[in-house]
Order: C-alpha cells, then sequence, then structure tokens
C-alpha cells in the first residue's frame, strides 16, 4: 500500500468514521463480554448483573450433568461433530470435483450454478421443509444419515462451489502447461500439480463445511430424525434453563468453535507459505 | 475463465472427451441439488394445491391454500411486517457497512491495522447463533445493564420493556449479525479500486463527497449487491432470531411457515414457502444483475 504522505492532518471525515467504528465494535463486543462475564456468577447470582461473587460454579453444574436443565449436551456434541465431519468431507470431496469440471466449458454448467445460487438463498426452513415432506411421501423415515446429511449439503456445497472459483482463479496455469510439457499425465497434473497448489483452499472448503455444518439448524431440524444437534438442543436450553448455565455453556461452546477456526487458519497459513517457500526455491 | 482451453495434449490419448469428464466431475453436486432442492421444491409446489385435514394431505385439488394467502389480511400482514424489516435492516447494515469498509479501505493508512480490524469484525461470526441471541438478555432485560443505566440516571422510573423481547429487539439482533456480511463484500470490492485512481481524483480538487459519489460508489456495485444479497435473504429466510429475540410474540412469514408445519398444515405452509420463494428469487436475480458472481470471484 502507498502512504502519499503520512504526516498529512487527517480530515473531519476520519474521526467521524473512526467513531462509528468504535461504537459498532462496542454493539459487536458488548453482549459477548456480558455471556462470558456472567458465566463466572456466584452461586447465588442470577442472569443479570450484578455480579453475586466469582465462581465456577455453573460450569461444574454443566459438566456434572445433573439435571438443572442441562439436557443431553454430552449427545447431541457428539451428534453434531459426527454429522459436522461427514458433511465437510464430502462437501469438500464433491466442491473439488465440480470445480474441476468448471475449468472447462460444458453444457449445464449454468443449471448446476444457479441451482448453488438458488440452494444458497432458499430461506433454509423451505429446504428443510422440502425436504423432510418428500420423505414423507415417500414412506421414508429421516434421519442424518441419509435426510440430514442431505439437507446440510444443500447449504454447505454452495459455498464450497464458491470457494473453488475463488481458488482456481487464482490458479496460475502455466504450472499445469509445464506438467504437461514434461509429459504428465492427467492423473499426474492433478495429484502433483494442481492440488498440492490449491491445498490451502481445499482445506479451507472443508472447514468452512465442518463449521457451517456444525451452526445449521433451519435445514437440519426437520431432517435429523431423533435427537437433536448442538444448536437445536442449546436452542431449546434457552427456553427451558434460565440461569447462569446458559452462560457457561456459551463461553464453552465459543472457545471450542474458536479453537476450530484458529487451527484451521493456522494449518492453511502453514501450508500456504510451504508452497510459497516451494515455489521461491 | 483460466482454462477454457483445455483442449485435449496433443501427445496424449484422452480416454474420456472433456465434455463428459466435465459432466462426470459435476455429476455428484447436481444429483445432490437435483434431489435436495429441485424435486423437493416441485414437491412443494404440488403439495400447496392439495386438500388436508387436520392429520394428512389428500390427493385432491384445493386451492383454499392459495385463496387464504391472497385474501387474509392477517397473511398479508405477515408479508407487510417480513418486508419491513428487510427494508430497515438493509438501510442500516448498508450505512453503517458503507462508513466501515470505506474508513478501513480509504481512511485505515496501515495495512496490519487494517487487517486487525477486519478480523475484529469478522470474530464474532464464529459465535454459535443461539448463544448471540441470549446473550442480549444481560443487556437489554428487565434487569439488563441498559435498565439499570436509565433508572439510576432517573430517566425512568419503571424498567422499559420493550428492548427485549419486542420487534426493535429483533431488529438489534439482524443489525448486529448482518453488518459484517455487509462490510466484507463492500470492502472487497473496495480493494480492487487503485489508490491512484482516487489520488487522481483528490489532485484535480475532488471533494471527499465526490469522490465517494462519483468514483466508489460506481464501482463497487458488484460488492453492494453481494452483500444486499446476503442480508435480504437472511432477514427473509429466518425463523430463529425472530423466534428467540421476540419471545415468540412478533410473527412474520417464516414463524407462521414453521407454525403451520408444526400443525401439520402442510398445504397453506407450501402456498406460503412458494410465495416467499418466488419473492426472495426474484430480489436475487434482480441484484445479480449488478454483480457477475462467477466473474467477481475469479478476479
Amino acid at each position: 500500500m502507498s502512504k502519499p504522505n503520512p504526516r498529512r492532518a487527517r480530515p473531519l471525515s476520519f474521526y467521524f468514521l473512526a467513531a462509528i467504528l468504535s461504537a459498532f465494535l462496542l454493539f459487536l463486543y458488548a453482549p459477548m463480554a456480558c455471556v462470558y462475564i456472567l458465566s463466572f456468577q456466584g452461586p447465588t447470582g442470577g442472569m443479570s448483573f450484578p455480579m453475586q461473587g466469582w465462581s465456577t460454579h455453573w460450569f461444574q453444574v454443566l459438566f456434572s450433568g445433573d439435571g438443572q436443565g442441562v439436557g443431553d449436551i454430552g449427545n447431541a456434541f457428539r451428534r453434531s461433530i459426527r454429522l459436522a465431519f461427514v458433511v465437510a468431507i464430502l462437501t469438500m470431496a464433491i466442491s473439488l470435483s465440480a470445480g474441476m469440471a468448471y475449468r472447462r466449458k460444458f453444457r449445464g454448467s449454468n443449471f448446476v450454478f444457479y441451482s448453488a445460487i438458488t440452494s444458497m438463498v432458499l430461506p433454509g426452513i423451505f429446504v428443510g421443509f422440502g425436504i423432510a415432506l418428500m420423505f414423507n411421501l415417500l414412506g421414508w423415515r429421516t434421519n442424518w444419515f441419509t435426510s440430514g446429511i442431505g439437507a446440510q449439503l444443500t447449504w454447505t456445497l454452495p459455498f464450497g462451489l464458491l470457494i473453488m472459483f475463488i481458488v482456481l482463479g487464482r490458479f496460475n496455469p502455466s504450472y499445469e502447461e509445464a506438467a504437461t510439457d514434461l509429459g504428465a499425465s492427467a492423473r499426474q497434473r492433478f495429484t502433483q500439480v494442481i492440488v498440492p497448489i490449491i491445498l490451502p483452499g481445499i482445506i479451507g472448503i472443508a472447514m468452512a463445511g465442518l463449521t457451517s455444518s456444525y451452526e445449521e439448524t433451519a435445514r437440519t431440524s426437520l431432517n435429523i430424525g431423533t435427537g437433536n444437534t448442538m444448536p437445536m438442543e442449546v436452542t431449546g436450553l434457552l427456553t427451558a434453563a434460565s440461569t447462569p448455565v446458559l452462560f457457561a455453556i456459551g463461553t464453552i461452546t465459543t472457545l471450542f468453535s474458536f479453537t476450530l477456526v484458529i487451527v484451521s487458519l493456522i494449518v492453511m497459513s502453514r501450508l500456504a507459505k510451504r508452497r510459497q517457500m516451494r515455489t521461491a526455491a | 475463465m483460466p482454462a477454457a482451453q483445455s483442449a485435449a495434449p496433443p501427445h496424449q490419448r484422452q480416454v474420456l472427451s472433456p465434455k463428459v469428464a466435465s459432466w462426470l466431475q459435476v455429476a455428484p453436486m447436481a444429483v445432490i441439488f437435483t434431489l435436495m432442492v429441485l424435486i423437493p421444491l416441485a414437491i412443494i409446489f404440488v403439495v400447496s394445491f392439495l386438500d388436508y385435514d387436520f392429520a394428512q394431505v389428500f390427493p385432491e385439488l384445493y386451492l383454499g391454500s392459495w385463496v387464504d394467502l391472497f385474501t387474509s389480511q392477517l397473511t398479508l400482514n405477515l408479508y407487510a411486517l417480513t418486508f419491513k424489516f428487510v427494508a430497515i435492516v438493509w438501510v442500516v447494515t448498508f450505512v453503517l457497512g458503507f462508513c466501515i469498509a470505506y474508513f478501513l479501505s480509504f481512511h485505515v493508512r496501515s495495512g496490519a491495522l487494517r487487517l486487525l480490524l477486519m478480523a475484529a469484525i469478522a470474530i464474532p461470526f464464529w459465535t454459535s447463533g443461539p448463544i448471540r441471541m441470549v446473550s442480549w438478555v444481560p443487556l437489554l432485560g428487565r434487569e439488563g445493564l441498559i435498565n439499570q443505566a436509565l433508572m439510576g440516571l432517573h430517566l425512568t422510573s419503571e424498567p422499559v420493556t420493550w428492548l427485549m423481547y419486542s420487534e426493535f429487539a429483533v431488529l438489534v439482533a439482524y443489525i448486529n449479525l448482518l453488518t459484517m456480511p455487509m462490510v466484507a463484500a463492500m470492502a472487497n470490492s473496495m480493494a480492487k479500486i487503485p489508490h491512484s485512481v482516487i489520488q487522481a481524483a483528490k489532485d484535480a480538487g475532488a471533494s471527499e463527497g465526490q469522490i465517494i459519489r462519483d468514483i466508489i460508489f460506481p464501482l463497487i456495485k458488484p460488492g453492494i449487491a453481494i452483500g444486499s444479497i446476503f442480508v435480504v435473504t437472511a432477514v427473509m429466510g429466518d425463523v430463529f432470531i425472530v423466534k428467540q429475540m421476540s419471545g415468540s410474540q412478533v410473527n412474520t412469514v417464516g414463524m407462521s411457515i414453521v407454525t403451520e408445519l408444526n400443525a401439520f398444515m402442510y398445504p397453506p405452509a407450501a402456498a406460503k414457502s412458494i410465495v416467499l420463494l418466488v419473492i426472495v428469487l426474484s430480489i436475487v436475480g434482480l441484484l445479480l444483475r449488478f454483480a457477475d458472481i462467477r466473474k467477481e470471484l475469479q478476479k
């Protein structure tokens, strides 16, 4: 970024916009900060300030699972994670394959592309309802392995395809041409040139699939069959429980999602760096 | 498209023609969209014309669901409220999103600071939705911080009740969640504007207002369109935020669809869904005229 003259005085609009951004950040972080602080509420404290002392009481309630409106968090978590891993891997494989198809012109490319856009922008409840209705009419039972995974893929695949467009749009085809000139077969070009270069993007798709599957409810809730997923369980708790145990759940799930995101960012930047070093060498 | 040129290399025997290879590669995705989106969509359309009672749907033609949809004042009010939410949220996220994206792109001079601020805006997006909803209770609730402050300052003698579980609360949550995608889409478009163009306009004596109106706005139209698609579809399709933040007291189209689904009233729910779908797809189609998504992403 070129800096014209760092000592130039800031215009008035700078301070105005800086104030807007600060207010927005406060608006963004204040509610979440309340959750984290209140999760350490004392055993006699309630769901709002002031704090009645500090304790880890509500975390103990959460992990001891002795009733008190904590429900079935452990099982819901396992269900969600299992679903998220399957969906992430499927999203990665199907998007990669479809992305490769879009490197050529083919009939029907618009059909698939606009199906993806439609699937992405449709109200989730509508897609969920449609799938449940179809299963109902066919006399099949909804089940996490069939309708559940299918419903979630309608949400993750469009993003996977769009990420593939970004990734392949930045892919420099001269590497591939060089490989072809050296006599590489189509398979060698794919496994030894294209995939290693776009690997950070592919992992990005898997991570996006993992996190969005873990968070999705609108499409999933009608199609998961028996048992709740994590967000459904948490939503249920929100209406049932009225103790700071909710905030303890909030702190724990946030820690978990952030760990997930940070780990994936580290993996992706590591891969990108390694690739850069190799290209430079 | 970088690889439209992939005619088979001359010294290689292609097993598949490129076209067939593409079809095979895209097939899994096409199958899933057909099975899980297009066919269910067709089924919903058909069911909206069928008769029903308290327990099941009969295969008999019945237009009542559609007649009710267009004549019942109650239903029209649902759509009116949904549009009101969309309009307010779009205007606020657009103004707020533009101010923030513009500030980050053209006022913040240090690249590292810009990246840090972008991250700060994006991070809350990875917090689970229901948790973000419940986080408003300690702030906006009856005994929340805002009411404590208002009463402490003797501005009111009783807690203000419309802060939480109200239309206001729903709007607050929407704006809180949906400003980020608006900022991201617009900042992404702004990053593609060369600084030399802005500098040239400044040197020629253009004011900041003129630069925004005549240079930046026309160049970020694709970003505005993509951000708007995100905001509009999120609000129109939402049921969870409305439910949580209004305590089930505010009824939008999405909420009424859910209510009917729970009561096994599939045909009216299907008819409402179809109308909602047509509205959403028309808006998206209109917005896509301003942005070629595939071209935008490949740049």
